[in-house]
C-alpha cells in the first residue's frame, strides 16, 4: 500500500510537471530571463497553483489531526533561518540558473535518456553525497 | 484561459505532493526523495516509489508523444551539465529543499524558512541566468 502511495505521488506529481511544461528548460530558463522581452511568467502560475493546492490539504490534514496511516499532524516547529539555508539556496539557486533544471524535472527526464540529464543526475546525486559526508 | 496548462498542471504537482502529506504526514520534494531512495531504509525504500513514478511519469509522457524541446537545444556544454548538477544535488541538501521541498509543500505549510529559501534560489537563478546570457 504505501509504495503503490508514493509511486502515485510521483506519478501525478511528474504528469503536472509535464502538463505545465516545468520538464522543459527552455521553459524554465524564459522565467529566468527576467527583464528582457523573452520573458515568460509561467513558473508563477504553476507554483502559485501548487502551493495553495498543497496548503488546502495541510489546512485538511490539519483538522483531521491525523494522516490516513495515523500519523500525528505535523506541527511546523519554528526554525531559524540559518547559514546552511542560506548557502544551500544560493548554491541550488546558481545551479538551477545554469541549466533551468531542478531536481524533479531531471528524474523526470530519466524517461529519455538524454546525456546531458544522465550527467545532471549522477553530479545531482553525487552532490547528495558529498554535502551527506561534508557538512 | 491563459496559462490554463500551467494552472492545471500546477494544481497536479500540488496534489502529488499531497498525496504523502495526507497518508502519513510525510513532507518532502523530489530532491529528497531522491536523496533518500539511495539509503537502505527500515520501510521499504517507499521513496524508491516516488522516483518511479515521476520516471514513469516521464515514459507515459515520451511514448504519448507530450512536447518536450530536446536538451541539444539548451547549447550548454557537458561541463555546464556538470557543474548544474553538482550544484544543485549539493544546495539542494544543504538549504533542506528544492523547487518542490521548498516552494510547494514549504510555501504550501507557510513557512518563513521555505519562503526565505525560495526567495534567496529564485534571486540566484536570475542573477546567474543574467550573468550567462551577458557573457556567454
Amino acid at each position: 500500500m504505501r509504495q503503490g502511495v508514493y509511486l502515485a505521488s510521483g506519478l501525478i506529481f511528474g504528469l503536472g510537471l509535464a502538463i505545465s511544461q516545468m520538464v522543459d528548460p527552455l521553459k524554465v530558463k524564459s522565467f529566468l530571463a527576467l527583464g528582457t522581452p523573452d520573458w515568460n511568467p509561467a513558473l508563477m502560475f504553476v507554483l502559485g497553483s501548487a502551493a495553495p493546492t498543497y496548503y488546502l490539504a495541510f489546512l485538511y490534514l490539519n483538522r483531521r489531526q491525523k494522516s490516513f496511516d495515523g500519523k500525528p499532524f505535523p506541527h511546523p516547529t519554528p526554525r531559524p533561518i540559518d547559514k546552511k539555508l542560506v548557502a544551500g539556496s544560493v548554491l541550488f539557486g546558481i545551479g538551477w540558473g545554469i541549466a533551468g533544471v531542478c531536481p524533479g524535472p531531471a528524474l523526470f527526464h530519466l524517461a529519455y535518456l538524454d546525456e546531458q540529464f544522465f550527467l545532471f543526475i549522477v553530479m545531482m546525486v553525487l552532490g547528495f553525497e558529498l554535502q551527506r559526508k561534508l557538512i | 484561459m491563459p496559462f490554463g496548462s500551467e494552472i492545471l498542471g500546477g494544481i497536479l504537482v500540488g496534489l502529488g505532493m499531497a498525496i504523502t502529506l495526507l497518508y502519513e504526514s510525510q513532507i518532502s520534494g523530489a530532491s529528497g526523495y531522491a536523496a533518500a531512495s539511495l539509503r537502505p531504509s527500515p520501510t521499504g525504500r517507499a521513496e524508491l516509489y516516488f522516483v518511479a513514478g515521476l520516471v514513469l511519469a516521464g515514459l507515459i509522457w515520451r511514448f504519448a508523444g507530450g512536447h518536450l524541446s530536446d536538451a541539444d537545444e539548451s547549447h550548454l556544454g557537458l561541463p555546464a551539465w556538470i557543474l548544474a548538477g553538482l550544484l544543485v544535488g549539493f544546495g539542494a541538501r544543504l538549504g533542506g529543499g528544492c523547487t518542490s521541498g521548498h516552494g510547494v509543500c514549504g510555501l504550501g505549510r507557510l513557512s518563513h524558512r521555505s519562503l526565505a529559501a525560495v526567495l534567496i534560489f529564485m534571486a540566484f537563478a536570475f542573477l546567474t541566468a543574467a550573468v550567462m546570457r551577458i557573457y556567454l
